[in-house]
């Protein structure tokens, strides 16, 4: 089978409101291949997350929705797959870890009890799910799995309670992993920890991997590729390193600016990003950075550029390429 | 804190509670104008003479101190002994062993049933929101608790009756266990009545808890995950609804140990809440007293219980125990 594993073509994704549907996702194109690891980096608002809960038909609907738009997971579309086949691939083919840990786990349940669940949902047998969910509780790093299997989600750290996450959607040896900010809600040791631990995993299984961040620092060093997202499209593709030493967006140059300690390290204050993000249900016509953009020019405000190839693997969406900043 | 030293504690909570709802039972009573004297003889007692009135006051302790009347009660009450009835010269306890069975009967038919019909519409409304399944249990909602009782209750009676000639409540109550089936007639029908009201609520509840629960984020992790469509429903959406359920089950419960007596006087059952109505009507304090004593006590009763079915469902409310 050749293709790309999961494939996102021009996805968009409505908010119903009183009178209308806003386009929130503005049509988002994605080629993950097998093995592959993705940085998806973002403001907040910008759809990172929505793109990824739609690759499981996970949107809250309503009022959400997807409009239009192929998702496909090694060749199937699975806009059209019953429901039996949409469970398998959840949990099973594609595995998801949430933003925020501690309330992405069913309080009432101890922890082992919901591991196990979703091996027994995917064909294991009750002996077995016991047996690979001590197994993949010691593999993320918890020193006493037994203790966490017999534990309820409030008897645990959001640490822990993470790593139990992250050991749930690796249980079932899933193809591809989308870790949503899997670290926004821990401290900074913890964050460590998790970030290795996942690639260490990833090295391991050869899964391909989708990191989801508003952090382009977090994802400089894990992932072979990154699609930079701004109100509701991707902006800039490319290779990490190649994104990082020649950005093609202005807003990426921007984004790689207020990194602290890149760019100019004798400089000691961090730069940022002028005004706030357009509201993504007010866009006009035109690029909706403009209005942040130094480099804008006429042409800017009348029409939204596509992205457009600028060599070497990376992409953007602007009108003018670097050496014309 | 331990086991035994949170139970010890219940149990003082419960009787310090149950001790002011018989100083305020105590207190009303007393305020009512007439007494039992009155309440017996009627217009009559204006024709008795000084001694006559003299000695059934002395009969009936009409005009003992009052703290002198609570104590005696309440030390009757500390030693077990609910008193002797006034205008039915029985004891209490045989009275309440007489009827109170007829209505927990009836409050047990009544909770299931209301259960059903809530739990059932409530998680076929929530399963399926702003769609025809949920207007179909928004219509037996507000049916439910726009609709009284005693409308309902009567209603039924009488169609019953004209239509189909079938008169179960108008033959002498029978119990269970003389005949199993005679009792069913006489109690499904006040059943389903009161069942109504208590499912109506239930089902807000209900639906409302599951909507609520939907939209956390473990019951996307559930989904996410691929888990069954039953063990979703059941598992993570139904069970974490469960303590709104089963609080609203307490308080319906605790009005049913309560709020039956329009529905006994309607069905004719021999329940506490005819008991009480004549009682009252007689001004028979002690029969009063005790009587609503035994409905606080019910009411007491089940919340402990609420309480209780908490902390097996949610392992948060429990205690830390050595």
């Amino acid at each position: 089978m050749s293709g790309p594993l999961l494939e996102i073509r021009d996805l968009h994704i409505g908010i119903a409101r009183r009178h209308r549907n806003d386009e929130i996702v503005r049509g988002v194109d994605l080629a993950i291949e097998a093995g592959e690891k993705w940085g998806i980096v973002g403001e907040s608002g910008s759809g990172k997350t929505l793109t990824m809960l739609s690759v499981l038909r996970l949107l809250a609907s309503p009022p959400l929705s997807v409009l239009r738009g192929e998702i496909r997971f090694d060749g199937e579309d699975l806009a059209h797959v019953d429901d039996r086949r949409l469970r398998e691939v959840r949990g099973g083919d594609i595995a998801m870890v949430y933003q925020d840990p501690m309330t992405s786990l069913n309080p009432l349940l101890r922890v082992g009890r919901q591991l196990e669940e979703t091996l027994k949902a995917h064909g294991a047998s009750p002996a077995q799910a016991q047996a690979r969910t001590r197994d993949v509780l010691r593999q993320v790093g918890l020193s006493d799995p037994e203790r966490v299997r017999t534990s309820y989600p409030h008897q645990l750290s959001g640490g822990m309670i993470q790593r139990v996450m992250i050991a749930m959607a690796l249980a079932t040896s899933p193809r591809v992993l989308i870790a949503d900010e899997p670290t926004t809600a821990l401290d900074v040791t913890i964050q460590r920890q998790i970030l290795e631990l996942v690639t260490a995993l990833q090295a391991s299984t050869g899964m391909a991997v989708l990191w989801v961040t508003h952090d382009l620092g977090v994802v400089a060093s894990l992932v072979d590729k990154v699609a930079v997202m701004y109100a509701g499209r991707i902006v800039e593709k490319a290779h990490t390193t190649r994104l990082f030493e020649h950005p093609t967006h202005p807003y990426t140059k921007a984004l790689l600016e207020s990194l602290p300690g890149a760019g100019s390290a004798h400089r000691s204050a961090l730069h940022q990003i002028g005004s706030t993000p357009p509201d993504p249900t007010r866009l006009g016509a035109g690029c909706p950075f403009r209005e942040r953009c130094p480099y804008a020019v006429d042409q800017c405000a009348s029409s939204e550029p596509a992205l457009m190839d600028r060599g070497q693997g990376s992409f953007a969406a602007c009108w003018k390429e670097p050496s014309q900043w | 804190m331990n086991v035994v030293t949170a139970i010890v504690r219940r149990i003082l909570s419960i009787l310090v509670t149950l001790l002011g709802v018989s100083v305020i039972i105590f207190v009303i009573l007393r305020l009512l104008p007439g007494n039992a004297v009155s309440a017996s003889m009627g217009v009559s007692e204006g024709l008795l003479s000084k001694a006559q009135v003299a000695a059934l006051n002395q009969y009936y302790g009409v005009g003992q101190p009052v703290l002198e009347q609570y104590f005696s009660w309440l030390h009757a009450l500390l030693h077990g002994n609910l008193g002797v009835s006034l205008s039915q010269q029985k004891s209490v306890s045989y009275l309440v062993g007489l009827d109170l069975p007829v209505t927990l009967e009836l409050a047990f038919f009544s909770m299931v049933l209301g259960v059903l019909i809530g739990v059932g519409f409530g998680m076929w409304s929530a399963l399926h929101p702003g769609r025809w399944q949920d207007n179909i249990g928004q219509v037996v909602a507000v049916v439910g608790l726009a609709i009284p009782a005693f409308v309902l209750g009567q209603s039924l009676v009488v169609y019953m009756s004209t239509k189909f000639h079938y008169f179960p409540s108008s033959l002498t109550f029978v119990g269970f266990f003389s005949n199993p089936w005679l009792n069913f007639q006489q109690i499904i029908f006040p059943s389903i009545v009161l069942s109504l009201g208590i499912g109506a609520a239930i089902l807000r509840t209900t639906r409302g808890a599951v909507l609520e629960v939907s939209g956390l984020n473990f019951a996307r992790t559930a989904l996410g995950k691929g888990v069954s469509r039953r063990a979703f429903v059941w598992r993570h959406l139904f069970l974490n609804s469960l303590t709104a359920v089963v609080t609203m089950s307490g308080i319906q419960l605790g009005y049913l140990l309560g709020g039956t007596v329009i529905i006994e006087r309607i069905f004719v059952l021999p329940g506490m809440g005819n008991l009480l109505i004549t009682a009252i009507k007689n001004q028979d304090y002690p029969l009063v007293q005790s009587v609503t004593l035994v409905f606080a006590a019910g009411f007491v009763i089940v919340n402990m219980l609420v309480d209780l079915a908490y902390s097996l469902i949610d392992p948060r409310t429990r205690r830390r125990s050595a």
